[in-house]
Parts: structure tokens; sequence; C-alpha cells
């Protein structure tokens, strides 16, 4: 259902008198303003039905976008899908077993920022529906029951505090005891500042659990996808036995501005990206959307001897 | 380089007021005594000293934690234990200079330190890269630990770093994998591993030689998931903000201890470490010692199962009965059934 849109809203600022004035200068006549090249087009549709691709710029019609992962048919760009959307693709129908649903954070050191970690977590729970950043459980993908983690880009820049760490440390603690495949899907920004040292000790508790999980021979694949970050990157999105990416990911540990302000130096081009870890043997492989669930079932089969 | 800190600047002063006095005594030509003045001097510098020391902000620990003289690593492998050997290399890549690491004795001990290692002027600092580690660093730490573990020696880590080094190179040769492989095998090795924050302890970079049984901070060093002045640019949009994002990361020593994420603090002499370096490096051998013996007594697979407990009780987080409820790991019982919305402290798990 098309939402109301103000009549405003869906017209090219025509009366802008910036734009009428700026051809004057250089030109005879004066021409009409053109119609909605240089402004985004999404403010000038209604919200919902199109959405135009951050790379190629084709109008993509909202329901064939999502028919298609949120990937552009035209030119491959993934763009964002929420934890949810992620699952649904992956899984089989109704074998998905949430697991610590109902856990949320806590404001610890009473963290005194310019807003409060409580409110920030009460507004974001608000937006996207979530309660922290990660959604764990066991489900089936193909025949084979594994353990799925999948982190959440748009709670709080999937950034990792206690409940994050949590949620994944028991996600791989049951893998452990149940003999079950792992798979975490991350995208991250790294630890959450809000939690402090907390937020730093989850990289060390989630990788220790995967210690154990190795240690037992069982297959952990890691798949990064846009952007997978700094703490989460220096910790169990780099520890699988198979680590896949998304095209044109951003994988880094350090963020680029950080990176050229310390060394004062120009980035290399397509740096951080999934292409450039791939190039520098960092990855295994690149896997669009699309392929993702076959080539994990694939991978699952010839791990676990199926 | 000015080698105090601005909070110590009348310390400073007044120290070089005694100076002076003590070499205007030594060549008076009137041979008078200032012995006096010298004295009440000295006696005004220890007051100050307390005055100034007994109400440090969290940002002036930092500073204190940044100073240019306070003792690094290798002061320490020099006073602290005997006999140090640096052994070099990842053999992989190169020779990470910014992490130093070999044999040495702990009280006649055989002990593998490991530690991150600052430069002392601005040639030593390019050489140690500033004390921020590559990939081939926490590589070598790692080559190291392994050897340690081989021949039973127990690994005492030193940590003062801004962090690891955010540059092309480092991203290149996959520096998160390299921090993220040291995290999971120092879950596995055998031998007893005691971590001491010296004076920095940054972030991720801390971290990567920093899994251990024991984690001790000295009294005015910091141990944090981001440095105060990156804190503050994303938070506060403003690096200057450093001072306010340093008391809400709660990253001193004795916040620490409270939150429980360290096991004890190191007491610094009054003025901070390098005010005297001879008693800092005495006081550390003590701790280190007796820390040592106690996880020493521990059977490797006690020892191990600690070491894993203290990470996975790391945390605090509220959770409603779920009407799913799914059994999760061993090492954890869960509580949720009993406490409904309780919070849950990590350390109080039964």
């Amino acid at each position: 259902m098309a939402p109301f849109v103000p009549r405003k809203k869906l017209q090219v600022e025509p009366a802008n008198p910036k734009r009428v004035a700026a051809p004057l200068a250089d030109t005879k006549l004066i021409r009409k303003p053109k119609l909605g090249t240089s402004r985004p087009r999404k403010k000038d549709i209604p919200e919902g039905l199109w959405t135009k691709c951050t790379k190629c710029g084709t109008m993509i019609y909202d329901k064939e976008l999502d028919e298609n992962l949120k990937v552009c048919m035209h030119c491959g760009y993934h763009f964002q899908i929420s934890a949810r959307e992620r699952i649904n693709a992956l899984v089989e129908t109704c074998s998905f077993e949430e697991m610590d649903a109902s856990m949320t954070s806590v404001d610890i050191l009473n963290f005194k920022g310019v807003a409060s970690y409580t409110e920030k977590l009460k507004q974001y729970q608000q937006s996207t529906g979530s309660k922290d950043a990660v959604v764990t459980g066991i489900c089936l993908i193909g025949p084979y029951r594994v353990g799925l983690g999948v982190m959440d880009f748009n709670f709080l820049g999937g950034s990792m505090g206690t409940v994050v760490g949590e949620k994944l440390t028991r996600l791989i603690e049951t893998c452990t005891d149940r003999a079950l495949p792992l798979i975490i899907i991350s995208a991250s920004g790294g630890a959450r500042m809000y939690e402090g040292m907390f937020s730093l000790m989850q990289m060390a508790k989630t990788s220790a659990a995967l210690a154990y999980h190795a240690r037992n021979r069982l297959p952990y694949i890691s798949v990064l996808t846009h952007p997978t970050t700094a703490g989460v990157m220096a910790s169990f999105a780099s520890l699988g036995d198979l680590i896949l990416a998304e095209p044109g990911a951003m994988i880094g540990f350090a963020g680029p501005r950080v990176i050229k302000d310390t060394t004062q130096a120009e980035l290399p081009p397509g740096f951080q990206t999934a292409e450039f870890l791939q190039q520098h043997g960092l990855i295994d492989d690149i896997v669009p959307r699309g392929e993702m669930k076959q080539r994990l079932i694939n991978y699952l089969g010839f791990l676990t001897g199926n | 380089m000015k080698n105090y800190l601005d909070f110590e600047k009348p310390i400073v002063e007044l120290q070089r007021k005694l100076d002076e006095l003590r070499k205007q005594s030594e060549t008076h030509p009137l041979n008078i005594s200032l012995s006096e003045e010298i004295a009440q001097i000295e006696k005004k510098i220890a007051e100050t000293r307390r005055q100034v020391f007994a109400s440090l902000t969290p940002w002036q620990r930092v500073q204190l934690a940044r100073h240019p003289r306070r003792p690094y690593a290798l002061d320490y492998l020099r006073a602290t234990f005997t006999g140090f050997h640096e052994l070099h290399g990842d053999r992989l890549f190169g020779d990470d200079r910014a992490i130093v690491g070999g044999f040495a004795r702990l009280e006649g001990e055989r002990v593998m330190v490991i530690g991150t290692q600052k430069g002392r002027d601005t040639k030593e600092n390019i050489l140690r890269n500033f004390g921020s580690a590559h990939p081939e660093g926490y590589r070598k730490a790692l080559r190291l630990m392994r050897l340690a573990d081989k021949f039973g020696l127990p690994i005492i880590t030193l940590i003062d770093t801004a962090g690891a080094y955010p540059g092309v190179g480092a991203e290149e040769r996959h520096i998160a994998e390299a921090i993220a492989v040291n995290l999971r095998e120092m879950t596995l090795l055998g031998v007893p591993i005691i971590a001491v924050v010296l004076g920095e302890g940054g972030s991720g970079g801390a971290l990567g030689i920093g899994v251990a049984d024991r984690i001790l901070i000295l009294e005015n060093a910091y141990y944090s998931v981001i440095s105060p002045e990156g804190c503050a640019a994303i938070l506060w949009k403003d690096r200057t903000a450093a001072p306010i994002a340093a008391e809400a990361l709660r990253i001193t020593a004795r916040d620490l201890l409270e939150l429980k994420l360290v096991d004890e603090i190191v007491p610094e002499p009054l003025g901070g470490a390098h005010n005297d370096p001879q008693i800092m490096t005495e006081t550390l051998k003590v701790y280190l010692i007796r820390h040592l013996h106690e996880v020493q007594a521990l059977s490797t697979e006690d020892r191990l199962k600690k070491r894993y407990e203290r990470y996975r009780a790391c945390g605090h987080f509220q959770e409603a009965p779920s009407v799913m409820a799914v059994s999760v790991g061993s090492s954890q019982p869960t509580t949720d059934q009993e406490q409904p919305l309780a919070v849950k402290a990590g350390n109080g798990e039964p």
C-alpha cells in the first residue's frame, strides 16, 4: 500500500531559486529546471515502492529487490539486509529455533555520553524491532542441522557488546555440545564502546569458545558481509575454517579514515573490499548472496562427509 | 620533547629550584650552608606530590600511562627479570620491533616474556613504531608462546601499547587474523600465562597478547576498548572531549578492579612509575612471583578450565524467561527460569 505522501515531497523543488539562477550565468535562455537528476531519488518517490541502486543508479521495484535478496538485478550491488531477512533466505522453512531471543543489554558502566546508552538501546530496539545486534539459533540449511548466528548492522552499527558476545558464545557452546557445524554471518563496526572493557572481553570470550569448537573438529564457516571491521574482525569473524565474503563488502581491522590519518598516505584502490582481501589471500572465496545458501550446503556436506 | 606532564609542573619547578640551590651551596664562594632551605623545599616537593597524586582524574592517569619517562617492557626485562635473551622474528615475514620477547628468569625460574615496546626517543620510536605492532608482532608472540608451551615455560606478557598499528601493510597482512588467532590459541596453551598492563592497554592490540590466567595492572595504567580520543571523536564528535570519554569508559586500574576485569593492581611509587623505576620494577617482581606460584599450583586441566571461565563470565546482560527455552552450553548452567529479568553478573554465576 502506498502511504500518503505530501505534495512537496513528490515535486522536485521547481521553485528553488538556486536551481533556476545557476544556468542564467552561462546560458542565454532560461532553461526549465531539469527534473530530479541531482537529488537522491529516494526522497521523491513514495517510500516502500522503489529504491535507487547506490552503485548503478537504476530504479528498482522494491518487491523485486526483496525477491532478489536485496541485490541489484542490474549491477549486482549488495544492499544491506536485516538479520531476519537473511535467516529467511538461508534456512529451511520453520526450522529456525531461536536462542536467547529475550536477552538485552544493560548499561553496566552507567555510561555518561552525549546520549545515554539506555536511550540508544531503546531507540534501536524500536527502529529495528530487534533486541540487540545478533540473532542466533539452531536450524536446518539444506539437509544439515547447524548453529547459525546472524549479525544486524542496523542495530547500533552491529556493535558487539555483552549480549552479542554472550549469545554467540552460547551458540558456539551449543554447537560444541551437540557436535553441530557453525555458521556466523558478520556485519559489525566492532566492539561496542558503551560497555567499555566488557565489550573488548567478548572478543576473547567468543574466540575461546571457538577454540573448543575447533578442538572437537567441528566445521565453522565465517561469512563476512558489508561491513565487518575492528573487534569482530579481530575475533570470531577471522577464525572460520572457511571464510567467505559477499561481493563489495568492506572488511578490515582499522577504519580507512584512521589509517589515512595515521599514515598520511593514499590508500590503494579497492582497499579493504572483499575483492582486495581475496587478492591478498585473506579469504577463501567471494560468494554472491543469491548463491550463498547452495554454497554453504556444498561445504557443509563436504566437511561432514555427506 | 617535554618530559613532564602539565599537572606535574609544580613538582618539576620545585625540583628545579632545589637543584639550583644544591648547585649554589656547592659553589658558593662564602660557603654559606643552604641546607635549611634545601630541606624546606624537599618537604614542599613531597607535600605537593602527595597532593597532586592523591586525586588524579582518569585523564591524568591516561597521561601518566603515556608518560615519556615511564618504564617500558625492556626496562622491566632488565630489572624485574634476569638473563633476558631476545628472540626475533615470526619466521614468516619479518621481525616486528614493537613486540619484544624471549627467554628470561624470574627469581631463577625459567619464563618466556613477551611485551610491547615503545621507543624512548624519536629514533627508537621509529624502530619500535611507537609501540604499535604489525601482524608480524602478534605472530612472533604466538610463535614464542607455542615454544614456551612446548617446553613448559610460564608466559608473562607485558602490555604497553596504544593499539595495533592501523596501516595499509598491516591490513594487507591481516592484522585482524593475527590477533584473533592469538585470542583462540592462548585459550588452549597449557602453561600458566600472566598478563600485566604496564602503561597503555590499547584495545585489540593489547588483548592480542593479553589472554591470561591472571591480569595485573599498574596503578596508573589504563586498559580500554578504544582510546579516549577515538571514543570522543565518535561519540562527542570532538577529540578534545577525551577527558570526559576517559571517565565514561571506566578504564583506570581501580575501575577495572571494581568491575572484576583485572585481578590485582600493582601499586606505583608516589609520583608514578617513572618517579622511581627501581621500586617499580622490584614491586612488579614480588607480584609476579606470587601470582605465578598461585597459577602454577593448579593442574593444567584446572588452569585451562579457570581461564575459560574467566572470559566466559565477562559481561552483564538481562534476560526474561523465554517460552522456548533452549538448554545451552554445559559450562554455564542458566538460571533464567528462577531469576526472571535479573541482571546477571558474569562473575556471580553458580
